[in-house]
């Protein structure tokens, strides 16, 4: 990948996640090739792209999500921090508590409310239960879910509704203090106000982790990322400030896209 | 640009839009014609033509802005097309300055051949309006045809006008000494120097708008080199 691409963030960002030369099989079909990125700390990036170009395979590589599945196998460095999370050596679970993960649709567990945030954090640190109350009401207020929810936490997480379970999802990922989020199309299965107000959160989370998302929706990208990656048929196409890229994209691929003259 | 978007109608939207610049460029560029011919000759009907003819270029300014604004809400629009539309927002208001350029040339015509004083020096400012319609056209021509190239040949020309109007200036203010009688009739000619003058500065804003639509570049408030530079890149 040209390092021209990588020029936009270098400008005394500090880089959390650096992936280089990025390689990706489901067996014996290639999803990523070649990828070279740098995820800036405490900002939002965002992948957008047709479907099957990778974004999601280059999201779900972060957190090592692919290795639950035989013959899924990713090549290349992709460094959290300096280490590379791809060594044979790393604790997949410590990985996962710090780089938490939601989905598109909600997966709320069948518990009560209090239970689906409590859940995740029981199995990295013993807290007291008053801690533990004290820690799934910071998890909620981080989701704005908080004042919907304080008068039914012992209620099922499934009773809520779409949105209302997203953000319980959100608040379980970060209950467990991850440094890193990565929603992929957390708001695709949502109305407009739900979308709303996961964008919103999305803003406010961005000042304590890095976050990445993964959207269909254009405008989504445009609205809540600060650097945006285009990528098309496993490649890095174009990565730049969003603004600019929404803009002025450097490469006529990304314009197409973006313009919808992607035929 | 170029190739067409998966949705035919969002490329007719784009269309259509773009033929109206070039239609409402058209009536404005006939407007100053007859408001120059009108000043030259007296022609009494020209101007009332002109003056009649001015609301035409106001609804289209209106017109185009309202589908500006309905592509914007049904498209979002991004990259190329995203300038192009906030090109042609700005680029019908420039039109619309020069409708009203060529309507205020036309007011003092009728005000100066009144008074009956046409031995002032209509050649020079003919031949300075010469110089700005041929710089609208080139910048409508630089819009159809997104050509940077010609779009800064405009920028470029504006220097002229810029320069043929202080010189038209000095003569007036000559005139305006050596007889005092004429003052107020020299006055309006400054008025209509002073619109021709105008109407060059938006036939280069057109022409930075186009730089603008093909580089994504803002060449506003710079230097002729720097325009250059980027247009021919």
């Amino acid at each position: 990948m040209n390092s021209a691409l990588l020029q936009p963030v270098q400008q005394s960002l500090t880089q959390k996640i650096r992936v280089k030369n990025l390689d990706f099989y489901y067996g014996g079909f290639q999803a990523l090739k070649n990828v070279n990125l740098e995820i800036p700390e405490r900002k939002v990036t965002a992948f957008i792209g047709p479907s099957g170009c990778g974004k999601s395979t280059l999201l779900r590589t972060f957190n090592r999500m692919y290795a639950l599945y035989p013959n899924q196998e990713a090549r290349g460095e992709i460094l959290l921090d300096g280490e590379n999370i791809l060594d044979s050596g790393q604790d997949l679970n410590r990985l996962r508590a710090k780089v938490g993960m939601v989905f598109q649709k909600p997966t709320p567990f069948p518990m009560s409310i209090h239970d689906n945030i409590a859940f995740g954090v029981r199995l990295y640190e013993r807290l007291s239960p008053r801690q533990m109350d004290e820690r799934v009401e910071w998890a909620l207020r981080k989701a704005a879910l908080w004042d919907e929810v304080k008068d039914k936490l012992r209620q099922s997480g499934t009773s809520l509704s779409g949105g209302q379970q997203q953000r319980l999802c959100i608040a379980r990922a970060i209950a467990v203090r991850p440094e890193v989020l990565l929603l992929d199309e957390p708001a695709s299965a949502l109305d407009p106000i739900s979308t709303g107000r996961i964008e919103e959160l999305v803003h406010e989370l961005k000042e304590d982790y890095t976050i990445v998302i993964v959207t269909h929706n254009m405008q989504q990208a445009a609205r809540v990322s600060d650097y945006t990656a285009y990528m098309y048929l496993g490649n890095l196409v174009e990565f730049g400030v969003t603004d600019e890229l929404f803009i002025k994209p450097k490469k006529k691929e990304t314009e197409d896209y973006i313009t919808g003259r992607f035929g | 640009m170029g190739n067409e978007h998966l949705s035919k109608q969002y490329d007719n939207d784009l269309e259509t839009l773009r033929s109206g610049v070039l239609q409402m460029g058209g009536l404005v560029e006939a407007q100053i014609r007859a408001a120059i011919d009108a000043f030259s000759s007296g022609n009494q009907e020209l101007i009332e033509q002109v003056i009649a003819n001015e609301p035409k270029v106001n609804g289209c300014e209106v017109s185009i802005d309202n589908d500006c604004s309905h592509i914007i809400v049904k498209r979002q629009p991004a990259a190329g097309d995203l300038r192009l539309i906030m090109a042609i927002s700005k680029t019908v208001t420039d039109l619309e300055r020069i409708g009203d350029e060529a309507e205020k040339i036309a007011r003092m015509s009728r005000q100066i051949h009144q008074h009956g004083r046409t031995d002032l020096h209509f050649a020079s400012i003919r031949h300075a309006a010469d110089i700005a319609l041929s710089m609208l056209r080139s910048a409508l021509d630089a819009f159809a045809r997104l050509d940077t190239a010609a779009a800064a040949g405009v920028i470029r020309q504006d220097r002229a006008i810029d320069a043929e109007f202080r010189s038209i200036l000095r003569q007036l203010i000559t005139f305006m000494m050596e007889d005092p009688r004429t003052i107020s009739t020299v006055l309006e000619i400054v008025w209509v120097a002073k619109a021709v003058e105008r109407i060059g500065d938006h036939a280069k804003n057109i022409s930075e708008y186009v730089i603008y639509i093909v580089k994504g570049t803002d060449v506003r408030h710079t230097t002729y080199e720097q325009v250059e530079r980027e247009a021919l890149s």
